[in-house]
């Protein structure tokens, strides 16, 4: 099996592949449509601000790729994020909101933490259905979260954790599918999770 | 509900992990990796490397160590010492650590702090603050290049108006290291720990002076802190990190099973 990891020139790139060597895999990290429109599998990390993942994606021309792609791909916190429709994050000099992809219909607001502290960091719980994604992994399971926007609830929410307010921690949408949280950097679960995205699509 | 972190921190000194006794006689503890992995695995919440030579030395830290730990293990680390601009921070980052943690650094260029925040997000930018009571007057003030004893320096700034001012330039956590109980084991300074919560609106990870479990009850309980930091308690098998974790859940904190 062919896994690739979109290269968007965010950095921690190798988080996420040692997690997938851990699995046996030998990923592949480009941002060449080509190269990633042969996987099987595509893994699409972000870190950082909204607006710098879009300038990546627009600079290196990745847009309509990913758009027209029908290869099961899995974004990872920001790398879901920007598969919804705009985000409240932006860069300190401009108002309003950063346009995004616009695959799936939600928006990303600042987390309402109701006098929690931001960034959310660290490992909280995620209330799950029986998606494939989660499969094995028991309900209300611990992932490590590390983020302060975070996307509302939708018909394509797959899973919801609590921090201040309710908000989507996975979803899915045809064969795309994310997470809020880090896999990559959540324990056994974590691993569990991105074999099941290796496995069962 | 979000879970209250064990931090284990592992000193690193030339390649090795290392504890002193107030940042001085460092006795060798073991192997990066090997702890690294061990940690990992008994349910650390995540990791702390520093590189407690490197920023007295004026050098960066050795990088080919993070990509290692990224290797084997599956739970968030950071990594301080001697990280000076973008670029050392882009280049650790790449190489899988999830956060990077600057002290005397941000003290010599506070717009580091930023920079920082800018390029990679407040939630990776850590700020480490070596803080120090002065047992004449009582007043809690800043420390720098603690790696080195003969370089050590008091600055100019009290802790409280540090904590404001990093906090005001991007910091997205903060580590306290309180100075005059590391390696005592006698607990964490509590009432400096409360001052800090009080005007500390991001993540606050207790440091220096962990020597029992009740001491992380403290922390968390009286305190209110996000995560607590210790070394020694672990490395020398003190407390056992499934045992300490299991003791916190009776008591009532939320700790990740």
């Amino acid at each position: 099996m062919k896994v690739s990891i979109i290269d968007t020139g965010s950095a921690n790139l190798n988080s996420v592949r040692q997690a997938l060597k851990r699995l046996g895999c030998d990923p592949v990290v480009s941002f060449d449509p080509q190269e990633l429109a042969s996987s099987d599998r595509l893994i699409f990390p972000g870190v950082g601000a909204a607006e710098a993942v879009m300038r990546g994606i627009e600079k290196r021309k990745l847009r309509d790729f990913i758009l027209g792609t029908k290869i099961p791909l899995l974004g990872i916190c920001l790398g879901m994020q920007v598969l919804g429709l705009d985000s409240e994050e932006t860069d300190l000099e401009n108002s309003g909101v950063t346009k995004t992809l616009g695959i799936v219909p939600g928006h990303v607001l600042k987390l309402d933490a109701r006098g929690g502290r931001l960034p959310h960091m660290g490992w909280n719980t995620v209330k799950h259905g029986d998606h494939p994604l989660f499969q094995g992994i028991r309900d209300e399971a611990y992932f490590y979260f590390d983020h302060s926007y975070a996307m509302q609830l939708g018909a394509y929410t797959i899973g919801e954790t609590s921090y201040g307010c309710a908000f989507t921690s996975a979803l899915a949408q045809g064969s795309f599918m994310g997470v809020q949280f880090h896999p990559e950097k959540s324990g056994a679960e974590g691993a569990r999770l991105l074999q099941n995205f290796l496995d069962n699509f | 509900m979000l879970a209250k972190r064990i931090i284990p921190c592992l000193d690193v000194r030339d390649g090795v992990v290392v504890k002193g006794v107030q940042f001085r006689n460092h006795t060798v503890m073991g192997s990066i990796t090997d702890l690294a992995k061990r940690y990992a695995d008994e349910g650390a919440d995540e990791l702390v490397f520093y590189d407690i030579t490197a920023s007295a030395d004026g050098r960066r830290v050795d990088k080919s160590w993070v990509a290692k730990v990224a290797e084997v293990i599956n739970i968030p680390f950071a990594v301080a010492g001697g990280i000076r601009s973008v670029e050392d921070a882009h280049a650790i980052l790449a190489n899988g650590a999830d956060k990077i943690s600057i002290n005397s650094p941000a003290l010599e260029d506070p717009t580091l702090i930023t920079r920082l925040a800018d390029k990679f997000g407040v939630s990776c930018v850590v700020i480490g603050i070596d803080t120090y009571k002065d047992p004449a007057t009582g007043e809690y003030l800043v420390k720098q290049y603690t790696g080195d004893p003969d370089r050590t320096v008091t600055t100019r700034w009290k802790t409280l108006d540090w904590v404001a001012e990093v906090q005001k330039r991007g910091a997205g956590e903060i580590t306290l290291n309180m100075m005059n109980q590391d390696g005592m084991r006698q607990g964490y300074d509590l009432e400096q720990l409360k001052l800090v919560r009080a005007i500390c609106k991001v993540p606050l990870i207790a440091s220096g002076g962990a020597g029992a479990m009740e001491h992380f009850l403290e922390a968390f309980r009286d305190c209110d802190c996000d995560g607590a930091l210790a070394a020694s308690v672990f490395h020398k098998g003190t407390i056992h990190i499934p045992d300490l974790k299991k003791y916190l859940k009776e008591q009532g904190v939320v700790i990740r099973d």
